[in-house]
């Protein structure tokens, strides 16, 4: 913005030869974004209006064809149907079970492997190899893992005498399952973001705290926590968003069961809309999660912006 | 003195290796028992677990290829992922570089515009998606598979990615491009994109393995057997009851995930590099 103010002026000093040659820049730069300009257009401005138009539709597999209704599928979802609220409250659980537990594990490895040692590179390889594997294949292997009788994990907690539920059959068990396998899915992609935030972090800052005989923890809560608020800040929004976003993980464990215990908001819109075709109220469930993702988003912009001042 | 702390630093290191291999057992015991038990027979893999298998059963790797057109469905998906990849590398950096390097009216609100497809989550726009690909008449095509990559929030990740790359080439450079005649195309090819090798590898990098990867839209827009990408196929090793037929999707499973595992060992420092960089996923 400030660059094209800069080149008013100078435009205005000039003003023949320059006026053209700006005009050409600028449509060479057109052409240059045109191919990105007219996808979005298609499949993404285009498509987040129609779902606006269609969460005000009655649109179903009696109705055939889209009749507005104006607010009814959110007064639906809102107060009518007791699946929404259900629904809501486990994508809320799955995120609360899902973030903490997601950041101190991703924070505890980072500072554990930010500096050299014998070893180090293995062990940020290792926990980093679950986020380049595909989430169908990390469901499926944990799916298999986890059944409640003969599977791994259940024969490994009898041997130190362990009694392990049935685990992706019990609704409380089941949520539990799905956060826990995916927080050692995605983990290694925060703690990748907090090894680079902490190696940019120079030495001297605790070298000094040393020296005035600061603690490691008194280092870790003074120093270098507070130098690390930017990246917290961006690993929670992030990892917030996604939590909200989470389907195949869930469609191949659980499948969103048992009881809908683990039916989380993303898989819901793909039920209704897919499964049992109602257009209307899933385009309401996709607006909810719109607002829902937006207001995050907002959030985090408003906090950087006064942790910036 | 020297020796005692020499000795106390040697324990803490001793320690540090045993805790991090205790976190690290849930990390890598799912892909060893996934490859230990895809050569397990479907009666073994319920009986006393074992890592190693008591019979090596070699044939869940040729029975899987009858179950389903699985190398089919291996190809689509290697086809698939090096087209959204090439496209994305080619569109993401055209328009990486305009909003870098070029003046022109509507560039802030076209920033801001992209920006916003980064939050939105694509279940989101799923929907109309579906009913717009298939006015087009391209369901049961891989068009659907490509295109949204390319154009959706991951292609305007890669083309923010490209942007602060092209901010950093020095300017001098392009002006000499531009001294000897080159045009604005020219300059993007001969000298903006050879500049920018690690900024693209990352895009490639990420993009593949995102497209690889993809799940909800084949599921939405394939429904063809031959036409299924990996994600799908692997999901639909079931019986007649629709129970898994766990010794052959374990074997499909492995046979899908482990040369990415391997590219994975070989190039990790590359690899954590380019996540780290595009730093918006998952």
């Amino acid at each position: 913005m400030a660059d094209t103010l800069t080149d008013k002026t100078s435009a205005r000093t000039w003003r023949a030869p320059r006026l053209t040659l700006r005009r050409r820049e600028a449509i060479e730069a057109w052409l240059f974004v045109s191919p990105t300009v007219a996808g979005f257009l298609l499949f993404f401005l285009g498509p987040l209006v129609a779902v606006v138009y269609f969460s005000l539709t009655e649109w179903n597999l009696l109705t055939q064809e889209a009749t507005f209704v104006g607010v009814k599928n959110y007064v639906d979802a809102l107060s009518q149907n007791p699946d929404f609220w259900h629904v809501l409250r486990n994508s809320f659980v799955f995120a609360i079970g899902l973030v903490p537990l997601n950041m101190s594990l991703a924070l505890t490895l980072a500072l554990a492997l930010s500096r050299p040692f014998r070893g180090v590179v293995f062990f940020r390889t290792v926990f980093f190899a679950p986020v380049v594997t595909s989430a169908v294949a990390w469901a499926i292997v944990w799916r298999f893992l986890l059944q409640g009788e003969g599977g791994a994990v259940n024969q490994l907690l009898a041997i130190v005498g362990i009694g392990g539920p049935n685990w992706l059959r019990e609704p409380d068990w089941a949520m539990v399952a799905v956060i826990v396998t995916r927080v050692i899915k995605m983990v290694g992609l925060n703690m990748i973001l907090y090894i680079a935030a902490l190696q940019a972090i120079p030495r001297d800052y605790e070298a000094a705290a040393r020296l005035e005989g600061a603690s490691n923890w008194q280092i870790f809560r003074m120093v270098i926590w507070p130098l690390l608020a930017p990246t917290t800040l961006v690993i929670f929004v992030i990892t917030m968003i996604g939590s909200f976003k989470v389907f195949d993980h869930i469609y191949l464990m659980t499948g969103g069961g048992p009881e809908n215990g683990t039916l989380v908001l993303a898989f819901y819109i793909y039920e209704q809309g897919f499964k049992f075709f109602n257009v209307g109220y899933a385009s309401a469930l996709a607006m909810i999660m719109f607002v829902i993702v937006l207001v995050l988003t907002v959030i985090q912009m408003t906090l950087r912006r006064k942790d910036m001042r | 003195m020297t020796l005692t702390t020499r000795h106390t630093r040697l324990v803490s290191h001793v320690c540090l290796i045993i805790a991090l291999s205790v976190v690290a057992v849930p990390f890598v015991f799912p892909f060893l028992w996934m490859v230990s038990s895809g050569f397990k027979s479907a009666t073994e893999i319920f009986g006393q677990p074992s890592l190693i298998p008591r019979v090596w059963r070699w044939q869940n790797y040729l029975e899987l290829f009858e179950y389903q057109p699985f190398a089919r469905q291996y190809f689509n998906s290697i086809y698939i992922a090096l087209a959204v990849t090439g496209l994305t590398l080619v569109i993401s950096s055209l328009a990486g570089y305009a909003l870098a390097r070029m003046r022109f009216a509507g560039a802030g609100l076209l920033m801001l515009f992209l920006l916003s497809a980064l939050m939105v989550p694509e279940e989101v726009t799923i929907i109309p998606n579906f009913f717009l690909i298939r006015s087009m008449g391209l369901m049961d095509t891989h068009a659907p598979l490509i295109l949204l990559p390319v154009f959706g929030s991951h292609g305007v990740m890669a083309t923010f990615l490209m942007r602060q790359y092209f901010l950093a080439i020095p300017k001098e450079l392009e002006e000499a491009g531009r001294m000897d005649g080159l045009s604005r195309l020219g300059i993007w090819w001969r000298i903006a994109l050879p500049m920018s090798r690690p900024a693209l590898a990352a895009v490639s990098i990420i993009t593949f393995l995102f497209s690889w990867n993809l799940f909800l839209e084949p599921l939405v827009f394939i429904s063809s057997l031959e036409k299924f990408t990996l994600p799908l196929a692997l999901s639909n090793f079931t019986d007649s009851y629709g129970l898994p037929l766990w010794h052959l999707q374990l074997a499909a499973t492995s046979l899908a995930v482990v040369p990415i595992l391997i590219v994975y060992l070989i190039a990790q420092r590359q690899i954590i590099e380019s996540f780290a960089l595009s730093g918006v996923k998952g």
